[in-house]
């Protein structure tokens, strides 16, 4: 969280602020990567999303909420949970399966969340967070709170009915509600370009009678000035909005994805050209306003966190037999 | 057909609700001589079984309804003759036999069931029955209601002005119970007569009701004409604790069931409508802290706090003190503590709700007592 | 104080009561307030059968229509859910649960279990159930076996006003995602019902009727088709104990099976289809765990393995009636205590 008189050089952010958004999406890239690596080992059961690439649009979001507003994520979570502030180790340990994980190993990397901060939970079922967030912006609504619900999909959710279904629900009963588009122009592995009829989310949001915004979803700053408007406004009861963020994705749809539908040197090309993190590094340190070794510490030690959480997410107990039947109602 | 020989004997109506009832056993033949207070038959209503006495001496001359079958109140279900009356005059009156009506269904529109009224305890259900005669006022004990009173009320209500209400947190009236003290409940109960404009009255108490009764004697003698405690409290201090706590904790049909049989010598007297209603009052909002409360100044640590029989033998108000001998909530060995300063009569075969399970003798034992005629 | 008023009275006086007493009880669902938005009257339908009709005018904005989209409502009132309110949301017929169902058993259902056991969604999904109102195979279902096999969600399905009203407060209360199943043509049954709030807890069973030699099982309208036919067996000396199952799940083994052992007989009577149902349920449960009391087979009486239809002749054959729940009971009491093969099969 930032105000103006806070802001350093030509950033809208604090340098305290700059720090933090850079230790997000550090911390989201170590952990997708390392997930990546262990992944390919056959350490980690069943599958995983990962959000490597996107890092600017959970971060440049997320700067703006409190723990008191609420996100609806989506299978490809870990981004959102971290930027979010759902501890990593907790996070790390779930995805081993293991008793101390966020879910307590009940729920694996599609489904950790962290009410107490916010996240609603990551989610296997595609478009289904929107009216979740439609709900916890009528709940913030009801009690005049000023808080936000806020839905991510991807281009592929953004056909589903319940994601439509939202928009204009949200336009009806006038929430503060928020719907983020992370388009990395794939649904898995077909083109948003074929699937989705539109050429323009604002066009689709305007169909519905709300304000649509399209960012560069590589440029944090973009991002964070975007969804900063979008945000005070939705607060204000100025009602729900969209946010398009254009984004790339390093990896597959999911971890084993032999990536064949896209173009030779895709992923080279834009790891080179649309890394949002190396072009946020990039433009702090021009702008002298952060040094190269500030954030090579961070690296450091966002390198070892993830190395820390991986370590004692292996050692962790697993869950115990008597876990199978516990945690399904709070009484029956 | 008027007879004066001939007698019908017909479903009873037990208490305010009751509108048919279940023959379960009759207890004597055809033929067979009966005298008045004789057990004729078994009756079982939806919320209790009960026996018949015969109300006129006579041969029991035709048993007309049958076991396992319901029949409405005042349904003829048998006659009564004298011996030498020709077998067809009895076919006769069974014949032209007509459920009177009329003075029912005027009563029922003149007087209706329950009332309700406002008092500073807030408001309290009530019942009234009868007109003249000595004035009665009926009090139930802890979780109970002015249906325990189901076969007191009509009985003393032949001969005097009877009524009966729901304490606070109780039945139907108000929940919350502002002082849970026998002193609070007393003040409630004086608010009651002050509202209803009830004069000096006859209080019966039954257990908790009681020793509310004699607080009220104690605190205000000249409302009270007399004292009639049924298995009371207050006139020691032991009691059932496990009673009073699983009757607080139960909150399903199982749970209650086995709680409720603890009030009776029979057990089987708890219908399933009995614990239905009980499950029906229990889930009231309120309830539940109405009775925690109550059993946390009264019974707290599982000994009565307000013991009274001291005070209340020093106060001379004529008193009846009757038990049930099998009474597993509150020993019958407190139905002496009065010593000569009160009637002790102890019935056998009666439990904890003394009143239902022997209704005809502690309706006897009333009147004399009030002076009900 | 109890006086007589109907089961959608009843319904309408918990939402009343609840909504007065909490003010994190908001009510949502289509025309539940009627003609939002509309020309004539504010509060002009108060539900497609009135059943809210009078709460908006107490309760105002905390009563809310919806657009005709049942996954963003319904999925709404799950996410407030889980942000604190306690939501009632009104799914019209519980045939529409086709549209929204995603959000009530991947959602709701799961949400405490995939998370860990951190999350509370005290959500009620109100909706009409059951045959008998002439209206199809779409709008007259009593799909309570789908939700009752989803683990997560409460089921409860009312048979009379009392229960209704106590079970409705419950549910509201409860901090589960509970399915409050509503017969459509109880909706103008009258019994006794306190003025007062009153909460009926959930897996109670109700016993309406005593008996010694045969058991019948049922929940929602068959339940008053099963007493018809216990009263038809009693002119035959045969005393049918007659159980209400009331929330079916959780459910109240403990009173079937009681009663099971002490009857030797059962007739399992549930107005949804055959196959995986309530009745197959129960029958299945006594079979496992008190095969030794049963003195004949269990009977299960039921809709047939057919959509709803239409033509009045054709419904009336479709729902369960006392008469063939009371020749069920007679099958149990036969030297051989089996049936035919019904359509059922």
């Amino acid at each position: 969280m930032t105000d103006d008189l806070a802001s350093q050089g030509p950033f809208p952010l604090s340098r305290d602020d700059l720090l933090k958004a850079y230790r997000i999406m550090r911390t989201i890239r170590e952990f997708e990567e390392r997930l990546h690596i262990d992944f390919a080992k056959g350490d980690i059961p069943g599958f995983v999303h990962l959000y490597a690439g996107e890092e600017a649009s959970a971060a440049g979001i997320m700067m703006h909420l409190k723990d008191s507003d609420r996100i609806a994520s989506t299978h490809r979570g870990h981004g959102h949970c971290i930027a979010k502030g759902v501890d990593v180790h907790e996070m790390m340990a779930e995805i081993y399966g293991r008793s101390t994980g966020a879910c307590r190993g009940k729920g694996g990397s599609m489904h950790i969340a962290d009410l107490s901060k916010g996240m609603m939970g990551a989610n296997g079922i595609l478009g289904a967070g929107a009216p979740l967030a439609c709900g916890a912006a009528l709940a913030a609504k009801v009690r005049g709170d000023g808080g936000v619900g806020i839905s991510f999909v991807g281009d592929g959710a953004s056909n589903q009915g319940t994601f439509l279904e939202s928009l204009n629900l949200a336009a009806v009963w006038n929430l503060p509600a928020i719907f983020v588009v992370e388009n990395n122009g794939y649904a898995e592995s077909t083109s948003r370009n074929w699937a989705v009829a539109v050429d323009s989310y604002i066009d689709r949001a305007s169909g519905f009678g709300l304000p649509g915004v399209t960012v560069d979803g590589t440029d944090f700053f973009a991002v964070y000035e975007a969804a900063g408007e979008i945000i005070r406004r939705a607060r204000e009861g100025g009602g729900p909005a969209l946010l398009e963020c254009n984004m790339v994705r390093f990896f597959g749809h999911f971890e084993g994805d032999a990536q064949t539908y896209r173009a030779k040197g895709e992923v080279e090309a834009i790891r080179a050209s649309r890394d949002c993190i190396r072009m946020f590094a990039e433009r702090v340190i021009e702008a002298g306003v952060v040094s190269r070794a500030e954030l090579e510490a961070i690296d450091k030690e966002a390198t070892e966190l993830i190395e820390d959480a991986v370590r004692s997410a292996k050692a962790a107990p697993l869950p115990g037999p008597a876990d199978l039947l516990t945690d399904v109602y709070v009484s029956y | 057909m008027q007879n004066e020989r001939i007698k019908p004997i017909v479903m009873p109506k037990w208490g305010l609700s009751m509108s048919e009832g279940k023959i379960t056993g009759w207890l004597k033949q055809p033929g067979s001589t009966i005298a008045v207070g004789d057990d004729l038959l078994e009756v079982e209503t939806d919320k209790i079984t009960n026996v018949v006495e015969a109300g006129e001496a006579g041969t029991l001359r035709r048993v007309l309804a049958e076991p396992g079958n319901v029949y409405p109140v005042k349904a003829l279900i048998a006659v009564l003759a004298d011996p030498d009356v020709p077998e067809t005059e009895v076919d006769a009156f069974v014949a032209g036999y007509a459920v009177p009506k009329g003075d029912d269904g005027a009563e029922a529109e003149a007087a209706p069931r329950y009332l309700f009224t406002e008092t500073p305890a807030g408001t309290l259900r009530y019942a009234k029955r009868g007109d003249g005669g000595p004035t009665v006022l009926l009090v139930h004990g802890f979780g109970g209601d002015l249906d325990n009173w189901l076969f007191t009320i009509d009985a003393l209500a032949e001969g005097a002005t009877v009524y009966a209400l729901d304490l606070p947190g109780h039945g139907q009236s108000t929940k919350a119970v502002a002082d849970p003290t026998l002193a609070g409940l007393s003040a409630a109960l004086r608010g009651f007569m002050d509202t209803v404009g009830i004069g000096p009255a006859h209080l019966v108490g039954h257990s908790m009701g009681g020793a509310v009764s004699m607080r009220t004697a104690l605190d205000a003698p000249d409302r009270v004409a007399s004292l009639s405690l049924i298995a009371s409290a207050g006139l020691g201090p032991e009691i059932n604790h496990a009673y009073i706590q699983g009757f607080i904790a139960a909150t399903g049909r199982r749970d209650l069931k086995p709680v409720l049989e603890t009030l009776f010598a029979d057990p089987g007297l708890v219908s399933r409508q009995m614990t239905e209603d009980v499950l029906k009052y229990k889930r009231l909002d309120g309830v539940d802290g109405a009775l925690r409360a109550l059993s946390a100044a009264l019974f707290d640590g599982g000994a009565q706090a307000g013991v009274l029989h001291g005070a209340v033998a020093a106060a001379g108000k004529p008193t009846l003190v009757v038990w049930g001998g099998q009474d597993r909530i509150i020993p019958a060995a407190h139905a002496t503590a009065l010593g000569s300063n009160a009637r002790a009569e102890v019935i056998p075969n009666a439990g904890h709700m003394v009143q239902m399970e022997a209704a005809g003798t502690v309706n006897a034992l009333l009147k004399e007592h009030i002076g009900v005629r | 104080m109890a006086r007589k008023i109907s089961m959608k009275q009843a319904i309408n006086e918990a939402l009343d009561l609840e909504m007065t007493r909490d003010p994190s009880v908001v009510v949502m669902g289509e025309d539940i307030v009627g003609g939002t938005g509309s020309p004539g009257e504010d509060d002009a339908w108060g539900g497609v059968l009135g059943v809210t009709k009078g709460l908006y005018a107490k309760h105002g904005d905390r009563l809310m229509d919806t657009p005709l989209s049942e996954s963003a409502y319904v999925g709404a009132a799950i996410g407030a859910a889980t942000c604190g309110l306690r939501p009632v949301a009104e799914l019209m017929f519980i045939d529409f649960m086709g549209v929204c169902f995603d959000q009530i058993f991947n959602q709701a259902a799961k949400f405490r279990y995939m998370f860990g056991g951190k999350a509370e969604t005290p959500v009620v999904i109100r909706a009409m159930v059951g045959a008998g109102f002439r209206a199809a195979a779409q709008h007259s279902q009593m799909l309570t076996p789908v939700f009752t096999h989803i683990p997560g969600v409460k089921v409860v399905c009312p048979s009379n006003a009392y229960d209704a009203k106590g079970l409705l407060i419950q549910s509201i209360r409860d901090n589960d995602p509970v399915i409050f199943c509503e017969h459509k043509n109880l909706y103008g049954l009258e019994c006794d019902v306190p003025a007062e709030s009153y909460a009926i807890p959930f897996g109670e069973a109700n016993v309406l009727r005593d008996g010694g030699d045969v058991t019948i099982v049922s929940y929602g309208l068959t339940v008053h088709r099963a007493m018809e036919a216990a009263e038809a067996l009693a002119r035959d000396r045969v005393e049918a104990e007659v159980v209400d199952l009331r929330t079916l799940s959780p459910i109240d083994w403990d009173t079937i099976i009681d009663s099971v052992e002490r009857t030797g007989r059962l007739v399992v009577v549930d107005e949804a289809h055959p196959r995986c149902s309530i009745a197959s349920d129960v029958a299945a449960f006594v079979g496992q765990n008190a095969f030794g009391a049963l003195k004949a087979g269990v009977q299960m009486v039921t809709a047939p393995h057919v959509p709803v239809p239409f033509s009045p002749v054709l419904e009336d054959l479709y729902i369960p009636n006392a008469p063939s729940i009371a020749e069920a009971a007679r099958r149990t009491l036969s030297p051989t205590g089996t049936s035919p093969r019904s359509i059922a099969a």
